[in-house]
């Protein structure tokens, strides 16, 4: 379909071994020539198809990794365009950085399956292969759409509902003088865009800012820690979250019911789900209800499973053990320090999981966990879905844009250029924004202008 | 059934169109002019391209829509041009893009020239008679499916007028109602006799009908009316014409003043008290109603923040002393209106000649229809007009002449004319029409065009009238000419980037009398007409070698060089825009046969039949993975017949 260029990390994104940053279209060259410093001068432009190249990729003056750059130029790469692959040392940051750096030269972020879909229509794939291409294409657009939604968090959505709103209103005012120049005047109206124009791009830089730090999109693995009242949550969430190596970010400004905890465990990150009660009333189960329960196991990568091995089993915890049985999960057997009412053997028999025995409270077992945990997710048996981050870096991409466009309109006012120039990049900015969102535009201008602004013979 | 009157057969044509107002005319004067047999019905030969409420054409967008219609061969700037009595370019101080011409016409001379133009096209003729059915054969197509076929029509009178194509044009003549108060009249606009008994017919062949409303102000004894209270609003000076064709000098005549006025208080108190005997209050009209072009008391009751609303007090032709209130069209009782008008300055002692009313008519939900305005159910019925549930002459006149065009091209068996969002104002508004739920009366507005950068009312000629050529609608002559202006302008626009301008003292003096800043280096014209405060025609004196070039061709010149930037800008999101639209969509594809696509997406595609991808990708409730979808069984689909063959 288009011809544009396209960028996405071609593997899964874990901290182990080789990452791919993969690049197809038909700037996919010459965007990487602009970040690409080879070994030995050259440019990859001037290079034969399919050869590899050692070299550094860079920002400006930044060096970001050492690199083979795979070139395969079209039709006999996977997607028949121009295609590059950059192989970086895995680790989720520099994946990321150079991601970013491909963006920021030119390409833009693929959308989910795209890769596969241009694939597919160059001809590529075999035809039998178009329903399962359709497969792809589906699935990851819901996967998609649920995690750029559902990870959103509240106060970033809700802010940036505010800042279109904000853009929407300016559009409307300009488009009704517009259409009707006699009832209703434009004199003196630049001055007053400038300065309402000023004030959305500090709201969207602040957004930018956030996203850097994590707080737009929660990347990491989210994991859930379940376990009936008393059990030893509380205990085990402080431990991970208390000591030093832990990050805590509760996000302010929220009302939602739920709080997240970023634990950095020596380099891979777990969001650990925490609903309103479980520190106060380790009531978990019951207070939030199983049903809620369910719907964050369902969310979650990884289930903390804590028993109280100094009770016997019950219902609740027959309930939760169904729940875990085709979730990633590790059962923790707690209070082992006390004598023990309930074995490894009593749940082998309903759950066949991870069990390490631990003392919250002494605080012994705690180094196989981190262990065990690390273990999963090098192996691949845990992993948090890629496309969040991806995810990210589309926001992001669309904060910059919407960036690009108001600072035109501060220059369009600046330049004395016609109201009318105004609202073409309002517009994109308010597009842009709504990307982020999940938001289009279809009929808002127009019910703007009827609703705010009087006009009409 | 038994048949009450014997019917009989009339005539032969080629083509029917019912309606004679803005839409039906251009419609029937395209197709007699592309030499088909056309007939066209109206329920008063007199009404012919009436104007039923605004003594005006143009406006924000509207006047673009002329343009256009011009440029395709069409006959409302030309008439607009003959009897205009005052004449607007809307937006001066603003970008180019919203330049709009509007111009008050002679609504007796309008109607009059139009006929005119009518009664002396050869391969026309005008039919009073009231059309109360349409009929049709059902014949298979070639993939085993039915589909009905126009045939003819039949009149209120029995005569059945045999056809091969109908262009539906009834305005808001359909099951019409006027309402004033609680007075209800069972007419057409100004007391017309409304037309009963399409609808059924219609609604009998599977066509979904909608009812819409919209209303008109008084008129008023211009006799009546004390100016000195009132604002002048002249004209301009310079009057542009509408037409592409009119000599500019033909259309500097003696223009006649509007005149503004403003409600008050207690205006808007009369109007509250008497909220409930308003029929939109009252409940008792059904239509749905335009909110661009509300009711006195519907702006009196949103925007009651507001402690005044302008109203201009325009003149409907020269041999009339009847003016029309514009801004206060109302529904209120007859006592009320006289109550509520009196309270305007100037307006003490008004006479009302003509009562405001509100009008409901039936009309259709334009999904039914192909951008083509053909209907995707009955192969040879077209419409075009307020019937498309549109508003305004010019969005009526516009769909009349695509309606007509598509009509005669079918006949002829030629490409359909389908302009699509990046080509025209018309295709912007159709595109909205058929894709788009529509749920108000539709107007164009400037906002609606994503690319109105690109379709200015001063380059309607330069992208459509090759068009209009290739149609049979524009002669050779006005086709050379364009071709000859599109190389004026190109190397115009060549030779001023290659014109070096130094920073000397005539330079300096020059940029200092307009205020701007002095050079410090050289640079070139083109440099210099892009600042603001500078453009083409005042560089004249520092640019020695420049030819001599007609006023239009360096308006583009100027406007394509000053505004490059965004022009650029523009023309690369229509490359991105081109290719989904490019995509063609079968008219018979099959949505079943595609494996994966949402329900809501299937049920969607299925009910619009969208002609392309672009069109399927505008359509709400089809997501871009829905489109992709799509996109990748078409391709299979392309494959796979490309090896069978």
């Amino acid at each position: 379909m288009g011809t544009d260029t396209i960028a996405a990390i071609a593997t899964a994104m874990t901290s182990s071994g080789i990452g791919i940053v993969r690049i197809s279209g038909d700037e996919a060259v010459s965007i990487t020539d602009r970040i690409f410093e080879m070994k030995n001068q050259k440019k990859l432009e001037d290079m034969p198809t399919h050869t590899i190249h050692y070299g550094h990729i860079h920002d400006g003056d930044e060096v970001i990794d050492e690199v083979m750059v795979v070139l395969m130029r079209g039709p006999k790469s996977y997607t028949r365009e121009d295609t590059v692959e950059i192989d970086c040392h895995g680790g989720v940051y520099v994946m990321k950085r150079i991601l970013e750096t491909v963006i920021k030269y030119g390409a833009r972020p693929a959308e989910p399956g795209e890769f596969t879909k241009r694939a597919f229509l160059n001809g590529r794939i075999d035809l039998s292969q178009a329903e399962s291409v359709i497969d792809v294409i589906n699935s990851k657009n819901e996967f998609a759409l649920k995690s750029s939604l559902s990870q959103l968090s509240g106060s970033v959505s809700e802010k940036i509902k505010e800042i279109r709103g904000n853009v929407l209103h300016e559009i409307a005012f300009i488009e009704s003088a517009l259409d009707d120049p006699e009832h209703i005047s434009l004199d003196g109206y630049p001055e007053k865009l400038s300065g309402i124009v000023s004030d959305v791009i500090k709201k969207i830089d602040k957004l930018l800012a956030n996203s850097d730090n994590g707080k737009m999109l929660k990347e990491g693995i989210s994991t859930v820690i379940v376990g009936k009242p008393n059990a030893g949550k509380s205990s085990l969430l402080n431990f991970l979250v208390g000591e030093e190596k832990a990050i805590v970010t509760d996000i302010a400004g929220t009302t939602r019911d739920v709080l997240e905890e970023q634990i950095n465990l020596n380099g891979i990150l777990l969001n650990i789900i925490d609903t309103a009660g479980i520190r106060d009333t380790e009531d978990v189960v019951e207070k939030i209800g199983v049903e809620r329960a369910k719907k964050y196991l369902n969310n979650a990568d990884l289930v903390i499973y804590v028993v109280d091995t100094s009770t016997a089993l019950d219902e609740n915890d027959h309930e939760i053990m169904e729940l875990l049985k085709d979730r990633h999960a590790i059962v923790l057997l707690n209070k082992s320090d006390l004598s023990p009412v309930t074995t490894v053997e009593d749940i082998r028999k309903h759950l066949d999981k991870k069990m390490i025995s631990i003392s919250a409270k002494e605080q012994t077992g705690m180094d196989d966990l981190e262990e065990t945990i690390k273990e999963m997710f090098f192996s691949g048996e845990v992993t948090f879905n890629d496309e969040v981050y991806i995810t990210n870096i589309r926001h992001k991409t669309s904060l910059q844009e919407a960036l690009r466009s108001l600072h035109l309109v501060l220059q369009s006012i600046a330049d004395d250029m016609p109201e009318d120039f105004y609202s073409i990049d309002l517009m994109n900015a308010y597009e842009e924004l709504g990307n982020i969102i999940g938001e289009s535009v279809e009929d808002d201008l127009v019910n703007e202008i009827f609703s705010k602004f009087c006009m009409g013979k | 059934m038994e048949e009450k009157k014997i019917p009989y057969v009339e005539e032969e044509y080629d083509v029917v169109v019912v309606g004679a107002g803005h839409a039906g005319c251009e419609a029937a004067l395209a197709c007699a002019r592309l030499g088909l047999e056309t007939i066209i019905f109206t329920v008063s030969v007199d009404s012919i391209a009436m104007m039923p409420c605004n003594p005006n054409i143009g406006g924000s967008s509207k006047g673009h829509l002329v343009r256009e219609i011009d440029a395709l061969g069409g006959e409302m700037g030309k008439n607009i041009d003959k009897t205009f009595i005052q004449s607007k370019m809307l937006n001066k101080s603003k970008g180019p893009a919203v330049h709009s011409l509007r111009a008050q016409a002679d609504k007796m001379n309008y109607s009059m020239e139009m006929r005119k133009t009518l009664q002396n096209t050869d391969h026309l003729t005008i039919r009073q008679a009231e059309v109360s059915e349409i009929i049709t054969e059902t014949t298979a197509l070639e993939n085993g499916k039915e589909i009905q076929k126009m045939t003819g029509v039949k009149t209120f009178s029995g005569a059945v007028y045999h056809c091969k194509a109908v262009v539906l044009c009834t305005g808001t003549y359909l099951c019409a109602r006027c309402l004033t108060g609680e007075m209800i009249t069972y007419t057409g606009p100004n007391g017309l006799q409304a037309a009963n008994h399409l609808t059924d017919s219609l609604k009998e062949h599977g066509i979904e009908m909608f009812r819409f409303k919209t209303g008109t102000p008084a008129r008023i004894d211009k006799r009546s009316v004390d100016f000195s209270k009132m604002q002048e609003q002249k004209g301009d000076e310079r009057v542009v014409p509408f037409s592409f064709t009119t000599n500019p000098e033909d259309v500097q005549i003696d223009q006649v003043s509007c005149w503004l006025t403003y409600t008050n208080e207690k205006t808007h108190e009369i109007i509250r008290n008497n909220l409930d005997r308003s029929p939109i209050y009252a409940g008792i009209i059904e239509g749905t109603g335009p909110r661009y072009c509300p009711s006195i008391e519907d702006k009196v009751v949103k925007f009651a923040d507001k402690d005044r609303h302008q109203i201009f007090i325009e003149p409907e032709g020269i041999n009339t002393n009847e003016m029309y209130v514009g801004g206060m069209s109302s529904s209120l009782p007859e006592d009320v209106q006289h109550e509520m008008y009196r309270t305007l300055p100037g307006l003490e002692h008004v006479k009302i000649v003509r009562n405001a009313y509100a009008i409901e008519y039936d009309c259709i939900n334009p999904n039914q229809l192909y951008a083509t305005l053909e209907f995707k159910n009955i192969k040879g019925l077209f419409s075009g007009g307020q019937f498309n549930g549109s508003s305004g002459y010019e969005e009526a006149a516009c769909q009349g002449l695509v309606a007509g065009i598509n009509a005669a091209m079918s006949i002829l068996g030629k490409e359909p004319l389908i302009l699509d969002r990046s080509e025209a104002y018309i295709g912007v508004l159709i595109d909205d029409l058929v894709t788009k739920e529509n749920h108000e009366p539709y107007r164009m507005m400037t906002s609606r065009a994503e690319y109105r950068l690109l379709l200015r009312q001063d380059n309607a000629d330069l992208r459509l009238s090759k068009k209009g050529y290739e149609i049979g609608l524009i002669s050779q002559e006005r086709y050379d000419w364009i071709c000859q202006k599109e190389v004026l302008i190109q190397n115009e626009i060549e030779r001023v980037a290659g014109v070096k301008i130094g920073a000397n003292k005539e330079v300096q003096a020059l940029l200092e009398s307009y205020g701007s800043i002095p050079l410090n280096t050289g640079t070139t014209l083109t440099e210099l007409i892009r600042r603001p405060e500078l453009d083409y025609e005042k560089l004249a004196p520092i640019d020695k070698e420049r030819p001599e070039l007609p006023y239009d061709v360096v308006e583009q010149v100027n406007i394509n060089i000053k505004y490059d930037g965004y022009i650029v800008r523009q023309i690369k999101q229509v490359e991105h825009y081109k290719k989904l639209e490019n995509k063609k969509i079968a008219e018979d594809f099959d949505y079943d046969e595609v494996p994966s696509l949402r329900i809501e997406a299937r049920q969607k595609l299925k009910l619009y039949r969208p002609l392309s991808i672009g069109q399927a990708s505008r359509i709400s409730g089809v997501s871009p993975a829905d489109i992709s979808v799509l996109l990748v069984y078409m391709e299979q689909m392309k494959y796979h017949k490309g090896n069978i063959k």
